[in-house]
């Protein structure tokens, strides 16, 4: 090192440390691990590329189709600008201005076939509304004015307040009305009203989502944990043989288990045969273990079982079988030992497991769906069944998008409680 | 429509009546040589390979890729236009998701007398395939309907059998439990037409808050004996296991439990609810791909061919002048006329589902009837 | 040792076998005297660990009985034998403070709490680590964590303490500092300490007593000095210290001493301690502080050699020859200060007194 450099490194002037060329040395080690940085950057691109594609592009859609709602002002324009002066309270229909601009507005959507995709939109705010505007679709090009006249000949709902009521209110290019059905909530000419007790069942199912999912977790953890338990103290090649066992699940069809558990719980099942025969239950009174939520909670956690066990298993593995000893030769029994030394060793084992459980069975509907019956389906069934029959892609992405925030929700619970540093996958 | 689980094994071989149209095909021109055709594979699906698609592959040489997606076609479909890219030329949907299809833009527009083929007696298209063309994107192959199977050795209804579907909501004289689909199409109607309601005011009762809740309390009365369905293969199986007594589910499914697996189970036509299955075309083909898949239509829906598919599988073609060309089942040798829905002895009593109202009315129904369903 | 009654612990007829077959402790009989600070010393699978887990209650005994105070306790738990324990890794509670681990043993025996930091406190400052209660054990280093497992297994006054090879995961100098830490706590306290290992200084400098293991059985039992002094058998001879063999056979015997013909037909004077008769093959042990080079006086033992290496330690030179055959043959010359002429390759005189070379059993 030569001496002014020295000097430089030592003394200063302006209290920046500087490299031995004069730049300052934050500015020079910047510099020198610039490429490293672009190197680790350039190493991580693809995944962040596929991630940013795969997962949070589609979120952000979801987020985004749960709110959009600009079908109605682009489809009929100056309708919706007229309709902004349009006070329905007053109780009567707009008039032939607006009439006559909705005429011009669906003769060009007619065109283009987009009449009937307004009329699904509008179908869900009011039911007839897609059947109306096919109709009506039929008859635009011929008609003549007045036009006010021409429309409620063709159907005499358009002389009604209350289906211009729900054009109105469907004007704007955000809505809030998925959300409102998936809380079981509409938006009326009264503001927003809760639905009729007997037609609610999106917080139904949230909240038995919610708690299946949690006798799920709960059994998958009182059954896995003693398994993990045996697993994690037994010889390597013992264990390898039962934790085959554990992962067969994983490697069956849906279809195989499926049936299997048909055969097994049904009512004519082998496990009813057998409780029949041992004399358990009489031929008359056979459980009911299938198309039910027993069902459900039975398939389910016989499927999410391995995501229980393995990491509660790669914990334990980890806790030395001396913690036990000593806590023994300390003077305390097996329990002791267990609950106080042993356990809380393993708990982010538990967490690990119940997060991985409870977040994979909120999610699930396939299982549910074959053999859950009435009693044991989930939200997600709810959603598949707007995704993919219904098409009603804006409450699938609201009903997904509350999902998605309860999950948020317990995260956050769980980091105040248990604290998320606390979870170990292995 | 879940078909292709349908157990009506079609045999390789079997000689196929030689088409006498071969010098009738007419060219094509500028068409692609290949088509993606999608159905709901499984039994369904080897019924048109048989009748519709290796005769036609072999007149023109044309590769056809068959997909197994119609489950979801509805929703793909939609995926697909959103993305820009229509990969599917042909898709087998049933008539309910047909209308949606066409309402979304999804599906393309036909005129039924231009595109397809006129009876051999001339008769147009439009004419010969009649109620069935139920919206402007949708052609016709065949008619199936919901109907009810009951086992025939139930000891606890004392040798009665039942004859009407309202025997379906009678626990006293037909104790057991039944079989309805966890969808609230057919059960309303059926649930309202055993209330009282006659069937011409059907579905004007349907459109009211108050008769969709006296059919719900209709199916009140039967509620704990349902086991509730979401597949078509489950009635089958369960009636096969003797898990319930009677169900609802696809006509082809029972005529295979009846007639393959020779179950004591039979038959209940009465008020069978008719549904229809055909193809739409993807709306924003290009030329040749379209070119091609009108070329196809025109051949596959003729008269002969859509006869030619009940010789494989127990659904009626959906053109009136095929019923008579009927003819035995490829395996069996048994008549399929008597196993068809449209066979007149079998449609004394029939319902032929209502596919507007349901556009309109599904997803307002579907949610009263499922929040019912859940509590 | 002789029937001790009152013994602190006694095992008798005591053997292990794990699979059925093969016996890893085989009849073990030894008496461990109040106070005493005994070592279990052998090489890995030699049965020690085996026994000091069959006295902790860890592994059952298959056969014959394990005493304590004179109370059998084959069936007595573990949690019920009141016998600390210091193991291998420290196995400190990660989840529980220092203060915690410590009181863990109180809590259970349902002391109340302000004896328990009493206790707690006073066994802190006995191990130097006052204030460091309320850290997590991984926040520890080395030291410290084997400090607060040794405070951990006497925290609640147990008269037994065992300890499973405690100094194993230290640094050579910790060891070392370590080694004298326990000694001190066991003097001052008066305990009985059990102590497991395979390093032969940690159990020549701490114990009253070695056991010395190999093959489920022990090879000697004596004080440390002893086991260097008059080794019982070849193996004892060479596990402890260093020592040069030379193979022979016994030609004559006389009272407690023997010669014993070496290849190249050289008679030797050696100690009889562990030899069948006149004829019978025998190991010669000889240790390499005991011989001297070019000895100025006559001796026992007065042999030709050839120097095959030195080696310049400091205090000593290390001079490697070829003895009667044997080119392993070591001798260990203090570094006096004067200048040795000799170099590799020369041959020299040895020689040793009778008594300092041992006649033990014969080894390949």
């Amino acid at each position: 090192m030569s001496s002014t450099s020295t000097d430089h490194m030592d003394a200063p002037s302006d209290g920046i440390m500087r490299a031995a060329d004069g730049t300052p040395l934050k500015k020079s080690l910047a510099r020198a691990l610039r490429r490293e940085k672009l190197r680790s950057f350039l190493l991580i691109l693809p995944l962040l590329a596929f991630i940013i594609l795969s997962f949070l592009m589609p979120i952000a859609d979801m987020l985004f189709r749960s709110v959009e709602n600009g079908i109605v002002k682009e489809t009929i324009p100056q309708t919706v600008a007229l309709l902004k002066t349009w006070d329905p309270t007053t109780g009567e229909a707009p008039g032939e201005e607006v009439f006559a601009a909705f005429h011009e507005d669906f003769v060009k959507a007619y065109k283009d076939k987009s009449h009937t995709r307004l009329g699904l939109r509008l179908n869900y705010d009011e039911p007839g509304m897609s059947g109306l505007f096919r109709k009506t679709g039929r008859k635009v090009a011929k008609m003549e004015p007045p036009y006010k006249d021409a429309f409620i000949k063709v159907d005499k709902d358009w002389g009604k307040v209350e289906t211009w009521a729900v054009i109105k209110r469907a004007s704007p290019v955000l809505t809030d009305g998925y959300f409102l059905s998936a809380l079981d909530a509409k938006r009326t000419s009264n503001g927003i009203e809760m639905l009729p007790e007997k037609e609610r069942i999106y917080l139904f199912l949230f909240k038995r989502t919610m708690i299946l999912s949690i006798v799920i977790t709960v059994s998958c953890l009182l059954l896995g944990y003693p398994i993990a338990y045996l697993l994690a103290n037994l010889p390597l090649r013992t264990s390898n043989m039962l934790m085959i066992l554990v992962l067969l699940p994983f490697w069956t069809s849906l279809l195989v288990r499926t049936s299997a558990w048909k055969v097994l719980l049904q009512q004519q099942g082998v496990i009813n045969d057998f409780l029949v025969w041992i004399g358990v239950i009489d031929d008359a009174n056979r459980l009911i273990m299938i198309n039910n939520q027993t069902g459900t909670i039975i398939a389910m956690t016989h499927i999410l079982l391995p995501f229980m066990i393995l990491p509660l298993f790669s914990v334990m593995k980890t806790i030395s079988p001396s913690y036990v000893r000593a806590a023994k030769s300390l003077g305390a029994n097996d329990w002791t030992a267990f609950w106080r030394v042993y356990f809380p060793q393993s708990v982010p084992g538990i967490g690990a497991g119940a997060i991985l459980v409870f977040i994979l069975s909120i999610g699930y509907y396939i299982t549910p769906e074959l053999v859950g019956g009435t009693s044991g389906i989930f939200i997600s069934n709810r959603i598949a069944y707007h995704i993919s029959t219904s098409l009603n892609w804006g409450l699938a992405a609201a009903l997904g998008t509350i999902l998605l925030a309860l999950v948020m929700l317990l995260f956050y619970v769980y980091d105040k409680i248990v604290g998320i540093d606390n979870v170990k996958l292995g | 429509m879940k078909l292709k689980l349908m157990l009506l094994a079609t045999v390789a071989g079997v000689a196929f009546a030689a088409p006498a149209v071969t010098e009738e095909l007419p060219p094509c021109d500028n068409c692609s040589d290949s088509m993606t055709i999608v159905s709901w594979g499984g039994a369904y699906s080897k019924s048109q390979l048989k009748a519709y698609h290796e005769p036609y592959q072999a007149l023109t040489g044309i590769t056809i890729v068959n997909d197994e997606s119609s489950n979801e076609a509805v929703a793909k479909l939609r995926a697909m236009n959103e993305a820009n890219n229509i990969t599917w030329d042909l898709v087998d949907v049933e008539g309910p998701d047909a209308v949606r299809l066409c309402d979304e833009g999804l599906a393309m527009p036909i005129n039924a007398d231009e595109l397809l083929a006129p009876a051999p007696d001339g008769t147009p298209a439009s004419e010969d395939f009649g109620d069935s063309l139920i919206s402007d994107c949708f052609i016709p192959q065949i008619v199936f309907s919901t109907t009810f199977g009951y086992r025939t050795d139930v000891a606890a209804w004392n040798g009665k059998v039942p004859t009407s579907v309202c025997d379906v909501f009678d626990l006293e004289n037909f104790p057991g439990k039944r079989a309805l689909e966890k969808r609230p199409k057919k059960n309303i109607e059926w649930a309202l037409l055993c209330d009282g309601v006659a069937k011409a005011d059907l579905y004007d009762v349907m459109a009211t808050d108050e008769g969709i809740d006296r059919a719900l309390a209709k199916l009140d009365t039967i509620k704990s004996d349902v086991i509730w369905w979401s597949a078509g293969a489950d009635t089958p199986q369960l009636l096969a296991d003797g898990e319930i007594v009677m169900g609802s589910t696809y006509n082809g499914r029972l005529f295979s439990v009846i007639e393959e697996q020779h179950q004591p189970v039979a038959m209940l036509w009465d008020y069978q609810v008719f549904d229809f299955d055909g193809w739409i075309i993807p709306a924003g083909l290009p030329e040749d791909r379209l070119n091609r898949v009108k070329h196809y239509l025109r051949f596959a829906t003729d008269t002969q061919r859509l006869a030619d598919q009940a010789k494989y599988i127990s659904y009626g073609p959906a053109r009136a002048s095929s019923a008579p060309l009927v003819g035995k089942h490829a395996e069996l040798g048994i008549e399929m006329a008597p196993h068809m829905p449209t066979d007149p002895a079998n449609m004394k009593n029939i319902l032929v589902n209502n596919i507007d109202w349901w556009a309109d009315y599904s997803d307002d129904v579907d949610a009263k009837f499922q929040a019912w369903l859940a509590k | 040792m002789s029937e001790n009654r009152g013994a602190a612990v006694r095992y008798e007829s005591v053997q292990k076998s794990y699979d059925g077959e093969n016996l890893v402790v085989k009849d073990l009989n030894l008496d461990i005297a109040r106070g005493e600070f005994l070592t279990m010393l052998g090489p890995s699978g030699s049965g020690k660990t085996t026994c000091l887990m069959m006295l902790a209650g860890f592994e059952p005994a298959t056969h014959g009985e394990i005493f304590l105070n004179d109370r059998p306790i084959n069936n007595v738990p573990p949690h019920k034998r009141g016998i600390g324990m210091v193991f291998q890794n420290y196995a400190l509670f990660p989840h529980m403070s220092v203060a915690e681990n410590l009181a863990f043993p109180l809590q259970v025996r349902g002391m109340d709490k302000s004896e328990q930091q009493a206790k707690v406190k006073r066994a802190l400052e006995m191990v130097e680590l006052g204030t460091f209660g309320s850290r997590r054990p991984a926040q520890l280093s080395g030291g410290q964590q084997q400090r607060v497992a040794v405070a951990r297994a006497l925290v609640f006054d147990p008269e037994l303490v065992l300890m499973d090879e405690p100094l194993g995961a230290l640094d050579k100098q910790l060891r070392e500092q370590m080694q004298y830490e326990i000694k001190h706590i066991h003097d001052n306290l008066g305990v009985t300490i059990v102590y497991v290992t395979h390093d032969q200084t940690e159990a020549l400098t701490m114990s009253d007593r070695v056991a010395v293991f190999n093959d489920g059985v022990i090879q000697q039992l004596s004080s440390p000095d002893a086991l260097y002094e008059s080794p019982q058998n070849s193996f004892v001879a060479q596990f402890i210290g260093e020592n040069n063999k030379l193979n022979g056979r016994v030609t004559a015997v006389d009272g407690s001493e023997c010669v014993v013909e070496v290849p190249g037909g050289i008679s030797l004077k050696a100690d009889a301690v562990n030899i069948s008769g006149v004829g019978s093959k025998t190991t010669l042990s000889l240790r390499p502080e005991r011989v001297e080079l070019q000895p100025e006086k006559e001796m026992d033992n007065m042999i030709d050699g050839k120097v095959e290496e030195l080696i310049y330690l400091g205090d000593h030179i290390r001079v490697r020859m070829n003895v009667a055959g044997n080119r392993e043959f070591v001798v260990k010359v203090r570094n006096r200060g004067e200048r040795r002429q000799i170099a590799e390759g020369d041959t020299v005189k040895i020689g040793w007194a009778a008594s300092d070379c041992k006649a033990l059993d014969a080894v390949a």
